[in-house]
């Protein structure tokens, strides 16, 4: 379902992706993990047509996202890690967006709006304006809105952001519930291992744009010596924390890119 | 096509409801009406130019039209770094569609504001003097509306934050304003001055204005149309490709 070969993602001179290889299987949960930096988002945006790849080839669904944008598009869904919602819209008006944007039926949309607002709680607020919103609702909305179009494939880039058990468990009951009623494939990230093991049926560890093991959990926890997914993940990454690569060198440079027109810096 | 719409809708909607915003940005043409309009007035009487307030709102008609439609194109920057830009982004839409829809609703706020300070220049005391010049006077609108909000759209796509805002104010809208003619009459300008003019195409919109309204245009009202359209349909491509281009 997706397929990922020799994928390089260069931002100037500095090599976020080097060069990973992976697949994932149509109907499986697959968990990209990795330290902070790692390029597991930059990743996401190359399979999401936001951004070209440097060299390598990447397939969603046998379609090139690079190439065949809007059929790409159509197969997936997107909980991005950043926000994107239009605060100065309703929550209603955010999912309705969406949905005119994907093409959903005027009767069918209704119907699905209603159905993933209430599973996520958020129904009796559809009509208040994002902006009024705690972080938590909007990450509720923002999760609603990616599963609003049936996608075939559902990216989600740290889903959990924010939120609380309560939302987390619903969250992964029914990200499971769609995967096995329907087969959806799932593409996430996530910085909770514990969520990862549970949910996940396959878990790559990317480190410095560079996956370092592949494997389930057991694989992982085999592969390492380890008690649990998260000693395996340390064992696996190191355990010195990650400082933000982009230097204020980085950021220079992104200036001079933004005067000849390039896409800059800034996440 | 429901893409287009839906994007239009969304910038329309979020127009309506910025009041502060649509009554901060009336004070700027207020401030030239009646500072300049009525300062100036005098001076324009005696030098056998007859009224100053009329020959100037037009050209602050223009002004207004000119900054709403840049803004309206630069909100792109603000939908890239609240995070918005990425939804439409993704979407199964082409992003043509989405330019267009963008590019119809700044376009459409624009001309509403434009609307609205048309009232206020008729509160000051200015006339038309034939009505039948004011569909001609709607199009001249139109035109200036999306010409400037694809250029706005245009410069916001190169664009990844604010911090080239400032850049694109002083050099590039700022002078489109001041060099136009919206503030004096074309006939008689020094030589460099007169060409500086003739190469910005609000100079066409606001004679145009002044054509239809007023009938007191410079060129031809078919050179202006001709003139005004050439250069949206340029800017409209032009802001397409570049909006196409956006990497995320
Ligand atoms: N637009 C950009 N310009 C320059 N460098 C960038 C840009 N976006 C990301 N980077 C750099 O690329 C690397 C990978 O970033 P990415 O966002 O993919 O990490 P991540 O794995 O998603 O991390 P996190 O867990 O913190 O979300 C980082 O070092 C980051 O600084
Ligand atoms: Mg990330």
């Amino acid at each position: 379902m997706i397929r990922v070969t020799n994928l390089v993602k260069n931002y100037g001179d500095f090599a976020a992706v080097k060069n990973i290889s992976f697949d994932v299987a149509q109907g499986e949960i697959f968990a990209f993990l990795g330290p902070n930096g790692a390029g597991k988002t930059t990743t996401i945006k190359i399979l999401t047509t936001l951004l070209k790849p440097t060299s390598g080839e990447v397939e969603i669904d046998g379609l090139n996202p690079a190439v065949q944008h809007n059929e790409a598009r159509k197969r997936f869904g997107i909980v991005f890690q950043d926000p994107s919602l239009d605060e100065e819209l309703t929550a209603y008006e955010n999912m309705d967006f969406h949905g005119v944007l994907y093409k959903v039926p005027g009767k069918i949309r209704a119907e699905r709006i209603e159905k993933l607002l209430r599973l996520f709680e958020l129904w009796d607020r559809r009509d208040s304006f994002v902006k009024q919103f705690s972080g938590g609702m909007k990450r509720r909305l923002e999760i609603a809105r990616g599963l609003l179009h049936t996608p075939k494939i559902v990216f989600l880039d740290e889903p959990t952001l924010g939120l609380d058990p309560q939302t987390r468990n619903q969250l992964w009951t029914h990200v499971r519930k769609l995967n096995e009623e329907e087969q959806v494939t799932v593409f996430l990230t996530t910085h909770y291992m514990e969520e990862a093991e549970k949910v996940a049926q396959r878990i790559a560890i990317i480190d410095h744009g560079v996956i370092v093991a592949q494997g389930t959990a057991a694989d992982l926890k085999a592969q390492t010596g380890a008690e649990s997914l998260e000693d395996a993940f340390l064992k696996l990454t190191g355990s010195t924390i990650r400082q933000e690569e982009a230097s204020s060198l980085d950021q220079m440079r992104n200036m001079s890119r933004m005067f000849r027109g390039r896409r800059p810096g800034g996440r | 096509m429901n893409a287009v719409y839906i994007l239009w809708l969304r910038q329309v909607k979020r127009y309506f409801r910025s009041r502060p915003r649509i009554i901060a940005s009336l004070g700027q043409p207020l401030l030239f009406l009646v500072a300049l309009g009525f300062g100036f007035g005098p001076i324009f009487q005696r030098a056998g130019q007859g009224s100053y307030l009329q020959f100037l709102a037009p050209g602050v008609i223009g002004m207004t039209i000119l900054f709403t439609a840049i803004f309206s194109g630069i909100e792109l920057i603000w939908d890239r770094q609240f995070g918005f830009l990425k939804e439409t982004m993704v979407a199964p839409v082409p992003r043509v569609y989405i330019m267009a829809g963008r590019t119809l609703g700044g376009a459409t706020v624009a001309l509403f504001q434009g609307a609205i300070v048309i009232l206020i220049c008729f509160a000051a005391g200015f006339r038309v003097t034939s009505f039948s010049g004011v569909p001609a006077a709607v199009l001249f609108m139109i035109l200036v509306a999306v010409m400037f909000t694809a250029l706005g759209t245009a410069v916001a796509s190169l664009l990844s934050d604010f911090q080239g805002f400032q850049l694109v104010m002083n050099f590039l809208v700022m002078p489109i304003f001041f060099l136009s003619g919206a503030l004096f009459p074309l006939a008689g300008l020094p030589k460099a001055l007169a060409i500086t003019a003739s190469l910005d195409p609000l100079t066409y919109g606001v004679d145009g204005l002044r054509g239809a309204l007023i009938g007191q245009a410079f060129y031809a009202g078919s050179l202006d149309t001709l003139v005004l359209v050439v250069i949206a349909s340029i800017l409209v491509i032009a802001g397409a490709y570049l909006f196409s281009r956006i990497q995320l």
